[in-house]
């Protein structure tokens, strides 16, 4: 990257935590969010564990001052994202060139459920309203209406890898000087559609997950929204409080081997991270820890697992997956994942992999156990692979 | 950037590039729905069963744009649909709701996220470069667009595949409906816009694109720019964006020789062209597109498609043989419901 691209603001709601000081500290104490369903209205309640955030939508409501009947997921959004702007600190952000790129698989299916109840028997039944957010991008649209953005407003779905993606184009749009200032990342909220979707492919867990264990039985879905707020490097010297970070490599690649399913040999994963290190200029030893996409699921992590032996042979960085904490928050989960590398890399700490207990035949390498601080943290890579092979790769540096 | 290629299915005979006056299609009622082409010769036949109809329509134009352009594997993909795969959507939804949550099968989830034609077209090429999927409304084609033209000028792409894709299913058409989003009359796309009124009709289609950095010597158009913003407070804004886009682009408003605009035949819809159309160009040739293809949130795929149609032949098809004028400079404007508006300029190389 040419023109770096810094990290000055960052926000996050999950099943840890309604804010990012209260996310941390779960991490800290090795304290998860997967937990029973309550909130959830659906017939696989006592099935499956998930990661819900444990407000109620009345309660999401009051937080994020939303009206109640609003999707899920744009209370999630809005609840993450102010608190990433506010956290930025920038003084003059009315007068900046400001864009919110916001990444969803869900929009407001949560609602969409509810009004087919009525819809399907009798085409001209069910109240519009619930409706009237179904799409992706009317999700967006309300958050970026609260937050008062309106140069540019964009919505990313590559399904599990969307926020990463956010998070890349509004990189892009900074260094192509379009736009001063970006809140950019993902929400999503549990649905039954969801829910019931990967419960047809098999790969959901019934007990909370084990993320790279050799007797991992499937993932565990969550709920969340994070955001990271990316400045140029003019705005980024405007501002009086500490950085994060730089955002310094960031790829995309595609596995091109199935639908849902991810190659073997981790291609994809393997071509996403190598270009982001190049981007970087970094080589695979300059990176300290590793943010595992690590579902929990066979396919995934010995796919992912493949590939982190191939690219870091011999210099094995510290690694985890938070999603044993969250859960996987599918178009969430990028930008969940960059606020916590960003402060990874902001106050040198490596993150536990809950849960772990044996490692997987044939990887020379274990995820770390333990919550852990090394100042000496340069380098985060986060990995987020989703649905059609889409593959990004991020890394986050030490300014 | 430059227009290697171009492919597009639409309620118009546009697949094979031969759209001609004379052959216009109409539709009587208030949508417009895709003419499909044969598949078999653009993807395997035991792939296509599996398929649905937006998919099929979207890898089909995909591949033929790549065909067309003689690309064999493109550097990026980027779509842009507002609603996704909305039928395979459906499909599952109502499966979920109706046996209420149980003996589901995975099929309809499967392709119901909003990148599997992208992500289809990267898996019949074997493409593992750069995958991206917009699903930003009315803004989808546009931001697929801008990514594309980032791409190039950063050199991390030579070529890129672009589409825009959405497609009309009953529930979403009955909901849209009811949300008074068409006409409650029966109308044909011929008089749509000659009789305006409340709604319009609702369209769908899937075009693609092979942009490319650099010129090729084939190229039907050159892209010079691609604008879009959010929900404009008032008239004079709009005025503004189009102003400041021009002037970034080093274009005075005489040089433009056409102008597409978004026109669907919905009163209040259509207010907002008015302006333009009555002052700032005034004296130029104009093509609401919509009465071609109808309206929906990636319909300026459409319209691009149709505007590179026309440099590539240099003549307008909607103006008679005696005001004919040669076409090197189209505007596009639309905007969708008022939310986002878009901007596209196009020359001739």
């Amino acid at each position: 990257m040419a023109q770096p691209v810094f990290i000055a603001g960052a926000g996050v709601i999950s099943a840890i935590g309604n804010t990012t000081a209260q996310n941390l500290l779960s991490l800290e104490r090795a304290e998860t969010g997967i937990a029973a369903i309550k909130y959830l209205d659906t017939e696989h309640r006592d099935e499956f564990p998930v990661g819900e955030v444990k407000l109620s939508n009345e309660e999401l409501a009051e937080l994020s001052g939303f009206k109640p009947a609003i999707s899920r997921t744009a209370m999630l959004s809005l609840i993450a994202a102010r608190e990433a702007l506010v956290d930025a600190g920038i003084s003059n952000f009315a007068g900046l060139r400001s864009g919110f790129i916001s990444a969803n698989t869900v929009g407001g299916m949560d609602k969409t459920e509810d009004f087919f109840r009525e819809f399907l028997p009798d085409n001209t039944k069910g109240r519009l309203r619930k409706v009237l957010n179904h799409e992706c991008c009317a999700v967006t649209n309300l958050v970026a209406d609260k937050l008062g953005i309106r140069h540019y407003v964009s919505t990313i779905s590559t399904a599990c890898s969307s926020s990463a993606n956010a998070i890349m184009y509004g990189a892009r749009l900074i260094k192509n000087n379009m736009l001063d200032v970006v809140i950019a990342g993902g929400t999503d909220a549990l649905t039954r559609f969801t829910l019931n979707g990967f419960n047809t492919l098999m790969i959901l867990d019934k007990q909370p997950c084990q993320p790279f264990d050799a007797n991992r039985r499937g993932l565990n879905l969550g709920e969340g929204a994070g955001y990271v707020v990316l400045v140029s490097e003019r705005i980024a010297l405007s501002i009086k409080k500490e950085l994060y970070c730089t955002l310094s490599g960031c790829h995309n690649a595609n596995d091109a081997y199935h639908q849902t399913a991810s190659s073997p040999e981790g291609t994809g994963s393997l071509l996403a991270m190598k270009g982001a290190l190049q981007k970087a200029g970094l080589q695979p030893s300059d990176i300290g820890y590793i943010n595992l996409h690590g579902t929990g699921t066979q396919n995934n992590d010995s796919s992912e697992g493949a590939a982190i032996a191939a690219l870091f042979a011999e210099h094995y960085p510290k690694m985890s997956s938070t999603k044993a904490f969250t859960g996987h928050t599918l178009g969430a989960s990028g930008g969940i994942e960059a606020v916590f590398s960003a402060l990874a890399i902001q106050r040198g700490l490596v993150y536990p992999n809950l849960r772990f207990e044996t490692s997987m035949e044939g990887l020379p390498f274990a995820p770390e156990t333990r919550f852990s601080k090394q100042p000496g943290l340069k380098h985060v890579l986060s990995n987020s692979f989703g649905f059609g092979g889409n593959c990004s790769s991020l890394i986050f540096s030490k300014l | 950037m430059y227009i290697r290629a171009a492919s597009n299915i639409s309620p118009q005979n546009t697949f094979g590039n031969q759209l001609s006056l004379t052959e216009l299609v109409e539709y009587t009622g208030d949508k417009l729905t895709c003419i499909e082409p044969d598949y078999k010769s653009l993807i395997d036949p035991k792939l296509i069963r599996r398929m649905s109809r937006i998919i099929k329509m979207g890898v089909a134009s995909g591949m033929d744009c790549l065909q067309q352009a003689g690309v064999p594997v493109p550097d990026a993909i980027i779509t842009g649909t507002a609603y996704g795969c909305l039928e395979d959507t459906n499909t599952f939804l109502s499966k979920m709701v109706q046996q209420n949550e149980e003996a589901l099968a995975p099929t309809a989830f499967i392709q119901s996220t909003h990148n599997t034609i992208s992500a289809q077209i990267a898996l019949l090429l074997q493409c593992h470069n750069y995958n991206n999927t917009f699903v930003n409304g009315g803004a989808s084609f546009e931001n697929a667009l801008l990514d594309a033209m980032m791409l190039l000028y950063d050199g991390e792409a030579g070529s890129v595949l672009v589409g825009g894709i959405d497609e009309i299913t009953t529930n979403s058409h009955a909901i849209l409906k009811r949300m008074g989003l068409y006409r409650r009359q029966p109308i044909s796309n011929f008089e749509l816009l000659n009789d305006p009124g409340k709604g319009t009709m609702a369209g769908e289609g899937s075009a693609f694109f092979l942009l490319s950095r650099e010129v090729s010597g084939n190229d039907w158009a050159k892209i010079d720019g691609v604008s879009s913003f959010y929900k404009p407070r008032n008239r004079a804004e709009i005025q503004q964006h189009i102003n400041t886009f021009l002037l970034t682009q080093h274009v005075d408003i005489n040089e433009i020789d056409l102008l597409i605009t978004g026109n669907n035949g919905d009163l209040k819809n259509d207010a907002i062209y008015e302006h333009l159309q009555m002052y700032d160009f005034a004296d130029k040739p104009i093509i609401s597109y919509k009465a071609l293809c109808g309206e929906y949130p990636t319909s300026s795929a459409f319209a691009l498609w149709l505007a590179a149609h026309e440099i590539k032949n240099g003549v307008c098809s909607f103006v008679s043989d005696s005001n004919q004028i040669p076409v090197k400079k189209i505007l596009i404007y639309n905007h969708y419901q008022n939310i986002h508006h878009s901007l596209i300029l196009l020359s001739a190389c």
